[in-house]
């Protein structure tokens, strides 16, 4: 700090430098973006319903569909989160796990539709079915953990990430090899067709299963790691892998579990999509990986509470945000525009916290 | 250190002299043949495909015969393989020979999309023997990319499938394509006048695109149509084809209340949309056209898909009995499937139409050589006229579109015209129009 070594010039531009620039920059991009939202938003609710605005019934159904797909990004989220909070690592083969569990449980629910079961004991056939997919999403985590990044442990760290974008698209290949590149068509059991209406707001059975179960394992999630020894150790190799071994905790051991409950989520959510679009395909994992990499990422990766929170608000934000901002500018389809729109809002919240909403505040490098 | 190293450059160099030389040798030894017949191979524009004494005619077949569209490629690929079979006369395992030349099929993936086109029609203009493409299988593969590449190079490109209305559009047009299928044009006009007719009856409509140019064009069809038979249109979006969350852009549609919409997408989108429709519009009616007929799109979509219109070539009823008599048997048999989708006929008169050209155009040397020149060869194929196919009747038109005449039906699911539909579907609605028809 003092002086500048260019002499007197310096000396004349120390008060320029001074300036807090980095500062005044956010100052006046936060400025422009709530005027760009603001009018945006304003035009879209002025919008008379012949020239494309949106009743409010339509803005009912933008939310409540948010946040249900929310809650299954939410839920693939915590799988990347975990992982990167004890690893370090972007498991980029996660959107995988979760395509593995839908798929495995297709051919159970297919059985059971067939036979009758899903619509006699709806509840039974589908926590079986649940359970299975679980069981290929479990099973699928371990395996990549055990094969393919547990012999890089202790690469660099770009090691590990090529592996798993390398270990993603042998999965998709697996899964096209054995079953085809053709759509599945998944059954919906009777009890879950037709909706119901709360707080005045309707809301169909399945977006109503979805919301439910994603909340009730994450608060699951959450008491584990706060309350249990396993969490414990789990939160401890997060802080410092190193040191915890050394207290007498198994890494290897934490690290498996870590990427059991990864999977234990990712097959719950994958059966929860599946319900939601009654369709399976080798392609599935993809476009919803990518969605909760970004809720991780934007709630600050590697906090549990920052991927439920991203998670929720990816899916209001895909669903709301481009016919709320982007209706009022005149753009033309603006859905098909949707995943774009999310990843400027990404940009745009990391460069305020370049941590993610929850996260550390401090930049991570990814 | 230096020594070796100049010497290394110095080999590589003599190395690559020694391929040079080589490669001239044969150019020169190509070329010489071809002065016999009226036409000179050295220098005629694109000059000639030379084809050895006892080698076979090279055509290459750009479809997509992987991934999830992957019936509509391998459908023309059998049919393609059943007119090379059907040469001789005969549906009867061993292929016919065209000038006394056996021909060879070379199978590129085209993957149904731009980037797929690009690399098979790269790899067909780099091989110097290859005398046509037929192909692509989607328009996105063709339209500014195969037929950009493939023109440049002088190669026909022979589509059966690609139906977007810019690939024969003044301006558009490349001068080395053509196809045998349909342009959307008259397919979005028949599905305009469907839905304005007594049928649906409608007055308003809604549309969704997705990002290929096969969707994109047959809306814009359907909407210029429909809008100049004095009906209204209500919304339009565009999705894109891998998503799965239908339900925000069908409740944007779902405000204008339209009586028709009109979704012209692939099977796995498409399906979605079927089932997330009969959720938010019930009311509505929903027209596909055939990048969605397909058996996986009636089982997935299960009851939601009972009384969806689906619009394609109406082959039954514009096929002859030789269509009906002998190719669709001999399909049976040879792939042991019923047709797995509606283009394997328009690849086979493709098919036919190419080699009876090469037929017409190919000079035949001394040795038993062969000097295909390929202005010729493309002249040829856009000098079809009144050409008797399996099909229909083929003249081509001087932007490329050889099928003139064009019978669309319209069928009412599950009586799509595909297996696990009903494989001898009729129609409920069924036009012909021919290119000056229709807008």
């Amino acid at each position: 700090m003092g002086t500048s070594p260019a002499g007197v010039a310096g000396v004349q531009m120390r008060g320029f430098e001074r300036l807090p620039w980095r500062r005044i920059i956010l100052v006046v991009l936060g400025i422009a973006i709530v005027l760009v939202v603001g009018i945006g938003a304003w035009k879209t609710l002025a919008l008379p319903a012949a020239e494309g605005g949106y009743s409010a019934a339509a803005w009912r159904d933008f939310v409540v569909e948010g946040v249900s797909q929310g809650g299954i990004f939410a839920m693939i989220a915590l799988g990347y989160s975990l992982v990167y909070g004890i690893l370090r690592m972007i498991n980029f083969a996660h959107g995988e796990v979760f395509m593995a569990g839908a798929f495995g449980s297709y051919f159970f629910a297919d059985a059971y539709a067939g036979s009758g079961f899903l619509n006699r004991s709806p509840v039974i056939a589908l926590l079986i079915i649940t359970g299975v997919a679980i069981a290929v999403s479990v099973g699928t985590a371990a395996l990549l953990e055990r094969l393919a990044y547990r012999p890089l442990r202790h690469a660099p760290r770009l090691v590990p990430l090529i592996t798993a974008i390398g270990a993603s698209l042998f999965l998709q290949n697996v899964f096209r090899g054995f079953f085809g590149p053709q759509p599945y068509g998944y059954p919906k059991p009777q009890l879950l067709t037709g909706g119901t209406t709360i707080l005045s707001v309707p809301i169909t059975r399945v977006q109503l299963l979805v919301i439910v179960v994603a909340v009730l394992s994450m608060v699951a999630l959450q008491l584990f790691v706060a309350r249990t020894t396993t969490g414990r150790s789990m939160r401890a190799v997060a802080q410092d892998s190193e040191i915890a071994s050394l207290m007498g905790i198994n890494v290897d051991r934490v690290i498996v579990i870590t990427f059991v409950i990864g999977g234990i989520l990712a097959g719950i959510a994958g059966v929860l999509f599946s319900l939601t679009f009654g369709q399976v395909q080798f392609t599935m994992g993809f476009r919803p990986g990518i969605a909760a990499f970004t809720a991780a990422v934007l709630g600050g990766i590697g906090s549990i509470s920052g991927a439920a929170l991203g998670g929720f608000l990816i899916g209001l934000l895909r669903a709301v945000g481009p016919p709320l901002i982007l209706t009022g500018y005149g753009i033309p389809s603006v859905f098909s525009i949707r995943d774009a729109f999310v990843f400027l809002v990404l940009v745009l919240v990391l460069v305020f916290r370049p941590g993610g909403l929850l996260g550390s505040g401090e930049a991570e490098k990814v | 250190m230096r020594n070796p190293r100049w010497l290394a450059v110095a080999a590589l160099l003599g190395a690559l002299s020694l391929v040079a030389a080589a490669c001239a040798e044969d150019e020169g030894g190509g070329g010489g043949g071809g002065g016999g017949g009226g036409v000179d191979c050295n220098t005629v524009e694109f000059g000639c495909v030379e084809v050895g004494p006892d080698d076979p005619i090279n055509i290459g077949v750009a479809q997509v015969i992987s991934g999830a569209d992957a019936t509509l490629g391998q459908d023309q690929v059998n049919g393609i393989e059943l007119a090379v079979d059907h040469r001789d006369g005969a549906f009867d395992g061993t292929d016919g020979t065209v000038l006394d030349h056996a021909v060879e099929l070379t199978v590129e993936d085209d993957g149904c999309s731009a980037e797929g086109g690009q690399a098979a029609a790269t790899a067909f203009a780099a091989d110097t023997s290859v005398v046509a493409v037929i192909g692509t299988s989607c328009s996105s593969g063709a339209l500014g990319v195969a037929d950009t590449i493939l023109s440049d190079k002088g190669i026909l490109l022979f589509s059966a499938s690609n139906t977007n209305p810019a690939l024969t559009a003044e301006g558009t047009h490349q001068p080395f394509y053509a196809r045998t299928a349909h342009n959307d044009r008259i397919q979005g006009a028949i599905v305009a006048e469907f839905s304005l007719g007594k049928d649906v009856g409608a007055k308003t409509a809604a549309t969704i695109a997705d990002e290929s140019p096969y969707t994109q064009g047959l809306v814009a069809a359907f909407e210029q149509n429909f809008e100049a038979g004095g009906g209204t249109l209500t919304g339009s979006e565009q999705v894109n084809s891998e998503d799965t969350d239908f339900k925000a852009p069908l409740r944007s549609l779902a405000e204008g209340n339209p009586d028709v919409l009109y979704f012209p997408i692939f099977v796995a989108a498409c399906t979605l949309v079927i089932k997330q429709a009969a959720e938010i519009m019930p009311d509505a009616t929903l027209i596909v056209s055939d990048g969605c007929l397909s058996s996986d799109t009636l089982k997935n979509a299960g009851a939601d898909a009972k009384g969806v219109y689906g619009s394609s070539p109406d082959i039954a009823a514009s096929a002859n009995p030789f269509y009906l008599d002998e190719l669709v048997p001999a399909y049976r048999e040879a792939f042991n499937s019923a047709p797995l989708s509606v283009f394997h006929s328009h690849a086979y008169d493709a098919a036919n139409i190419l080699m009876d050209a090469i037929e017409a155009v190919a000079i035949e040397n001394d040795d038993g050589s062969l000097s295909i020149p390929r202005q010729a060869l493309r002249d040829e194929v856009f000098a079809t006229k009144d050409y008797e196919g399996s099909t229909g009747t083929f003249t081509c038109t001087e932007l490329g579109d050889c099928a003139t005449d064009v019978t669309i039906g319209i069928f009412l699911a599950p009586g799509w015209p595909v297996e696990g539909g009903s494989p001898n579907a009729e129609a409920v609605y069924s036009d012909t129009k021919s290119l000056d028809d229709v807008l």
